[in-house]
């Protein structure tokens, strides 16, 4: 485990105090995101942040590398003509969950499709914490937000599915309760040549969880420790007793051509004198 | 294709001519989404752009086209997309974001008729306030149209060398008759073109360094591309010139008041205009794109009956020249704006000409081209009146 010390290093501390809330659940994917960085010894000045909008898209403003802070759920688009422009960049968009999976949902799958190597860290915290806590694609079935007074109707994506449909070949999930596990599945999805995506479910005592009887930040991370589940112990359950529990760890690797690879080809292919 | 290589003489269409100016200039990014009728210029750039060792995308939509190309952009490549009316009303969102962030692109908007799917294979030019203001809040912005396939390829070399040095989104407003025209043209030699680059920093990575400062309201400030070591922020937020986000009404009203004044300070040299048969002209015919075409045919007509005709072709039309109505001899006594839509550039021409002179418009929008024979009518209409 490295140092506080060397994870300061690539904050900038200038820009401290950071805008979320107490009990918010960010941080933790903030300093789990530089210590993956750091493991991986990530050329800092060839790698950019990219985000949309949202509570998890100000983690750009907090982070000493090139940054790039978007449109509501745009942050892929742009992630992707990036690392189209520069394949030997390092491309990171760090994400919300209604930024990805609702207005950005399909850059999000044609990402995947493509099998871009970019890392999609989704900060999954149930809602739109930004305008106020509003349902959004991931709000569990009953579930009470602003805008879903009566209890939530609708059926949530799971991000993870959606991603391994969608193409993606590194699809892995975690929270903020499992902190210390964290940074090793983030290196692994950037370390991984192809798309990545990393959920981390997290807390936001604010809204969501106060809307749903878990107003402070350790009743997040208990209610998080209580539902997660690794894989081995999730097969062994009923269907009943699987009621609820989420699957955290390697979702889904699978090893396809990579997209700017492929581009790479088609270029020889062109340039070739036959062509 | 009709080629002449040795004097590079060409029988092309205008988004033909589009894509040669394009690569003439340096662009080898372009991302977009296929569309009528500007298809041409993605078809075409699918094929040149690997040869040169270049990337072509055909994205998900047109809002992720847009945004592939500002992240290219920010990594110091020229880059570009292309699109008609509904894809042009998809992109607005990152139009702004250019603007405020000042990445460099191109736009192309072939314009349809509209709106909605309107008439997607027929011609107009209804779009021309929405390329000023179809992004939200207040921004500056570049609007180049062309009426001919020679000026498609002059504006769009324009288009590329304004943008890279003013650091300014520039579109590219065509038309689906100029876009499809076939015309002979003489292409310049490539190494002939003058291109402009992006203003650059100053100092080395690693020292204090505030991508967005000028030291003048109209300088265009010196920006880092991604991926040199100068690890800055760019945000869609009001930002302070360090790059990060401000709520301070005064740095907000500095960054708004910079932006105008980086494209207001350079009007005259952004304000392109071809005046025909303006010395005695006492009725002037104005107008842009194809429909300029018309009015040329039409200026001779009537000054084969007689009739002192002259007429300006604005080959810019944001922002607006009001200088050029304001130069106007006093000997010109109407303007008549010729344009397919119901009536967008005549109401600037009527605001800029200050009761110096009468304004009329010829304001149709049913999918042709205006006939020389239907502004003929209406001059000869306005003279017995």
């Amino acid at each position: 485990m490295k140092a506080l010390s060397e994870i300061k290093q690539y904050l900038r501390l200038d820009k401290f105090p950071h805008i979320w809330c107490s009990g918010c659940g960010h941080g933790i994917i903030l300093q789990s995101f530089i210590r993956a960085v750091l493991d991986l010894e990530v050329d800092r000045d060839k790698l950019v942040v990219v985000s949309g909008i949202g509570c998890s898209s100000r983690a750009v403003g907090y982070l000493d590398f090139d940054t790039l802070h978007t449109a509501h759920g745009r942050s892929v688009a742009f992630a992707t003509g990036i690392k189209m422009a520069k394949p030997e960049f390092t491309v990171v968009a760090l994400v919300g969950d209604g930024d990805v999976s609702a207005i950005g949902g399909n850059h999000l799958i044609h990402a995947a499709r493509r099998n871009i190597d970019i890392t999609v860290v989704v900060f999954n915290n149930y809602n739109y914490g930004m305008t106020g806590g509003q349902n959004s694609p991931t709000t569990p079935i009953d579930d009470c937000t602003s805008t879903t007074q009566y209890g939530n109707m609708e059926k949530p994506f799971d991000i993870c599915v959606l991603a391994e449909a969608a193409g993606a070949t590194y699809v892995s999930r975690s929270t903020t309760y499992h902190a210390v596990g964290l940074p090793k599945l983030i290196a692994d999805g950037i370390a991984h040549h192809g798309f990545s995506l990393i959920e981390v479910i997290t807390g936001c005592p604010t809204y969501y969880g106060r809307m749903n009887k878990m107003d402070n930040g350790v009743k997040m991370l208990e209610w998080q420790r209580d539902h997660a589940i690794n894989l081995k112990q999730y097969q062994t359950l009923s269907e009943e007793e699987k009621k609820g529990k989420f699957v955290i760890g390697l979702i889904h690797l699978a090893e396809e051509t990579e997209y700017t690879d492929e581009y790479l080809k088609i270029i020889k292919k062109a340039q070739s004198p036959t062509s | 294709m009709l080629a002449n290589t040795e004097k590079n003489v060409k029988f092309i269409q205008g988004n033909q001519a589009c894509v040669e100016a394009a690569l003439a200039a340096g662009v080898c990014f372009y991302a977009g989404y296929p569309i009528t009728p500007s298809s041409e210029i993605a078809e075409i750039l699918s094929e040149r752009l690997p040869r040169i060792g270049g990337k072509f995308l055909q994205m998900e939509d047109e809002i992720a086209s847009m945004g592939a190309i500002l992240g290219a952009s920010l990594t110091g490549l020229k880059a570009m997309t292309a699109t008609s009316g509904p894809g042009f009303s998809l992109k607005q969102e990152l139009i702004g974001f250019a603007c405020l962030c000042e990445i460099q692109c191109v736009i192309v908007n072939v314009q349809r008729g509209g709106p909605s799917t309107g008439l997607p294979t027929s011609p107009a030019q209804g779009d021309v306030m929405q390329a000023r203001w179809g992004t939200h809040g207040d921004h500056p912005i570049i609007v180049l149209c062309p009426s001919s396939v020679r000026e498609m390829y002059d504006l769009t070399v324009y288009a590329i060398n304004l943008s890279e040095s003013l650091r300014n989104p520039v579109i590219l407003l065509s038309d689906e008759i100029v876009a499809h025209m076939y015309e002979k043209i003489e292409l310049p030699e490539a190494r002939d073109l003058k291109l402009l680059e992006r203003p650059r920093p100053r100092k080395d990575p690693g020292e204090k360094y505030l991508p967005y400062y000028t030291s003048h309201p109209a300088e265009v400030p010196r920006i880092a591309n991604f991926g040199e070591g100068f690890r800055f922020n760019v945000t869609g937020l009001i930002h302070d010139t360090d790059g990060f986000p401000t709520n301070s009404p005064e740095k907000t009203e500095a960054l708004l008041s910079r932006l105008h004044k980086k494209i207001d300070s350079r009007l005259e040299e952004i304000c392109l205009v071809e005046a025909e048969e303006m010395e005695d002209a006492s009725i002037v015919l104005c107008s842009y794109g194809a429909t300029a075409r018309s009015c040329a045919c039409a200026v001779k007509e009537a000054r084969r009956r007689g009739i002192k005709a002259g007429l300006l072709t604005l080959k810019t039309l944001w922002p607006f020249g009001d200088f050029i109505f304001e130069r106007l001899n006093p000997r010109v006594k109407t303007v008549i704006v010729c344009e397919m839509n119901l009536g967008q550039i005549v109401r600037e021409v009527e605001r800029a000409s200050r009761g110096r002179f009468e304004v009329s418009g010829i304001n149709i929008s049913r999918g042709t081209l205006i006939t020389p024979e239907e502004i003929i009518k209406k001059i000869e209409g306005l003279i017995r009146n």
